[in-house]
């Protein structure tokens, strides 16, 4: 049986489909896993972007739509795919998607462009209590993402960046807008881009922090989302957590599609 | 939790009536003068069977609920709000106090006509926005002010100098309302208002406590529509007759297993003011079979409780029940200070874990199973201390969600994520959709 699930972002779309490989054991042993990325289009039509990346997966695994027995959306334009059977909070995609990569994972920190948030889970792949960010997009990815064209850098050098810094510079701004003015009078100020780059960082991982405290940190702790892919900022939320390690997972920004396709074929509503 | 269970329902036979007691409140406070009565303004918690002790022809504006009337109507809400901050009042100060200052300002009432001057500020202080609220309106509408200082510590504590504090504070209100408007306080007039408060107030809560029952009789939308006229005049007789003629038919649906969401199969509370102009979040929740049963807002805003001899929690015996009659004015106001200060939703502003045990015996005795917190960016008042109180409900394993809003400023609200956050909530509760 194939599954898929999709999780419509509020700036890409991800697509992962799951078969059952018939094989009883761990669920990496379980399932085969085939994932697919779309940016999301510029006409922000979530059905569209959700039905071409679907598409596309399907094509790019070789695999025929009608072999799909069941559907699942997540995210935040998960009831705009009229197409999908059902939808999961991404809290609960979120955790199961962990739950096939690290059953230990207690902790899951989810960020992503627009929303960031806490997961506590109990190792059954269940979400067990949630916190997030409201309207402020201070800790989330698109706050990132401003900071660093405002310091002229692509989204990967302004991690590396962040890693060159030993200063600890704090940044009182709690939203983008006036971060951004911050970050202008570093410059003017002629602070060196890594020093602002890791600043900024320190700051996002700040806010993620206090948001997960409320649910509480155990061991382990999985970090999942596209900010898994800056590496300044994975730094700066282990020493704002302080924790020993956090778990990357190969694929952190299809771990709640995975987790939807998974949901789908376990047919756990 | 996830087995449907249906009941039967039906609609509050006291609904139109509730309805129209509210109507006629604020109809009588604007033809007021018609009769050549008076009409003084304050909040929800002032202590008013001192004002109803002056005539019958005594009518007040209290500014929380009809701020939150205004909220409902969310065009004037917002020219309200546009005033007030136009005015130089800065967005963030409390919602309910920048719409009726808006709405003062912009002379207009939000029942018709222009906005109607109080004679005099009759006012208690408790919360940080309460006192500059009034200030204000004094200031611009140039009438006499009194404050009641009742901050004396929690309930709990309450020892012989506190209440004699806020009962010299009492004696010192009459003595302004009679300065103020050539009236002489009749001491019969307030001990029967007196009376009525506590009849209306400790009735309130008998009635929260029949929502103990399974399924719920009550649900929380409705319950907001009920507990306003004591949060209009709670002193009145109006008042009090209305909650026992509620009181007979609450237990009437509980003893014949009438619910107010017939799928019923999951409880929840909320906490703080709901946002107004969004009331269909409760009935988006019935789309899951989740009720919410209250909250210590909606009981305890107005409700006055104590611990009965099983431990439950219920309405405070009233006085005279007990064989303590209010045979003078200093006895009445003194037992009447007392009334008040134990007030449940006053307790959190001296110490939040307070709130946080009275939560939890919501929890428990209502037989909750998740509780939603309003993160309400409008009142800092009650939001005091609300991280505080999700620290300590999850501590004991009981699930919690927050979101934000604004009990008047839908500026504030996201309905469509707070709507994400209820689907999040509802799944880790273990529910699905069970209606469209």
């Amino acid at each position: 049986m194939i599954t898929a699930g999709i999780d419509v972002g509020s700036r890409s779309v991800k697509v992962v489909l799951v078969e059952d490989a018939k094989v009883e054991g761990a669920p990496q042993l379980k399932y085969l896993v085939r994932g697919k990325h779309l940016m999301f289009p510029g006409d922000l039509d979530a059905d569209v972007a959700a039905e071409k990346a679907f598409t596309d997966a399907l094509g790019a695994a070789g695999i025929d739509r009608g072999q799909v027995s069941v559907i699942f959306a997540t995210g935040a334009g998960r009831k705009m795919v009229k197409f999908a059977k059902d939808s999961v909070t991404e809290m609960s995609a979120g955790a199961k998607g962990v739950s096939f990569f690290f059953p230990t994972a207690r902790t899951i920190v989810d960020v992503g462009a627009e929303e960031g948030r806490g997961i506590k889970t109990d190792g059954t792949g269940r979400a067990t209590d949630f916190a997030g960010n409201e309207k402020c997009a201070a800790g989330a990815g698109s706050f990132a993402e401003a900071m660093s064209r405002a310091l002229q850098l692509s989204l990967k050098e302004f991690g590396e960046a962040s890693l060159r810094s030993e200063k600890s510079i704090p940044m009182n701004a709690q939203c983008t807008v006036f971060a951004e003015s911050e970050v202008v009078s570093l410059i003017h100020s002629s602070t060196p881009k890594e020093d602002i780059a890791k600043a900024v960082l320190d700051a996002v991982a700040s806010r993620v922090c206090a948001m997960v405290r409320r649910v509480g940190i155990e061991n382990d702790v999985v970090l999942i989302g596209g900010m898994v892919h800056n590496a300044g900022f994975v730094q700066s939320l282990k020493a704002a957590m302080d924790v020993g390690e956090i778990k990357l997972p190969e694929m952190p920004e299809y771990v709640s599609a995975l987790g939807c396709a998974l949901l789908a074929a376990e047919g756990v509503h | 939790m996830n087995a449907p269970s249906r009941y039967p329902t039906e609609p509050l036979k006291l609904w139109k009536k509730a309805k129209e007691l509210r109507e006629q409140y604020y109809r009588n406070y604007a033809s007021a003068k018609e009769k050549g009565g008076l009409r003084w303004s304050g909040s929800a918690w002032a202590l008013d069977a001192i004002p109803t002790a002056f005539g019958d022809d005594v009518y007040s504006l209290t500014g929380e609920p009809y701020a939150a009337t205004v909220s409902h109507d969310r065009k004037l809400a917002k020219e309200c709000m546009d005033t007030a901050e136009a005015y130089g009042f800065a967005r963030d100060l409390c919602s309910y106090m920048r719409i009726y200052w808006g709405s003062m300002h912009l002379n207009k009432y939000a029942f018709g006509g222009e906005f109607p001057k109080p004679d005099f500020i009759f006012q208690s202080q408790i919360c940080c926005s309460h006192s500059k609220w009034y200030q204000h309106v004094a200031k611009v509408e140039q009438v006499p002010q009194f404050y009641l200082d009742v901050g004396v510590g929690p309930f709990r504590d309450l020892t012989k100098d506190r209440i004699d504090y806020v009962a010299n504070q009492l004696h010192d209100a009459i003595a302004f309302i009679e300065k103020v408007t050539g009236r002489r306080c009749d001491d019969e007039r307030l001990i029967h208002a007196i009376k009525n408060e506590m009849r209306s107030t400790s009735r309130w809560a008998d009635i929260c406590a029949l929502n103990k029952a399974v399924p719920a009789p009550l649900d929380e939308k409705t319950m907001y529509s009920l507990y306003v006229l004591a949060t209009l005049h709670k002193s009145s007789s109006w008042c009090a007759d209305f909650y026992d003629e509620l009181y007979e038919e609450v237990k009437d649906r509980v003893a014949r297993g009438i619910a107010a969401v017939p799928n019923e199969r999951c409880r929840v509370m909320s906490d703080t003011q709901p946002p107004w102009a969004f009331l269909k979040i409760f009935r988006y929740l019935e789309t899951y079979g989740a009720v919410s049963i209250g909250s210590l807002y909606t009981f305890g805003l107005e409700g006055i409780w104590e611990d009965k001899p099983d431990g439950s929690w219920g309405g405070r015996t009233l006085p005279w029940e007990a064989g303590v009659e209010l045979k003078d004015r200093d006895t009445a106001l003194r037992l009447y200070a007392d009334w008040n200060l134990s007030k449940p939703q006053w307790q959190h502003f001296y110490d939040p874990r307070l709130k946080t045990d009275m939560m939890r015996r919501i929890v428990k005795e209502w037989q909750v199973d998740g509780v939603m917190l309003h993160l309400n960016r409008g009142c800092e008042g009650l939001s005091l201390g609300i991280m505080e109180n999700r620290r300590g409900l999850a501590s004991d394993g009981i699930p919690v969600m927050t979101f934000e809003g604004n009990m008047g400023d839908e500026r504030e609200f996201d309905e469509v994520r707070t709507q994400a956050r209820v689907d999040a909530f509802m799944e880790q509760l273990g529910l699905r959709k069970v209606a469209a």
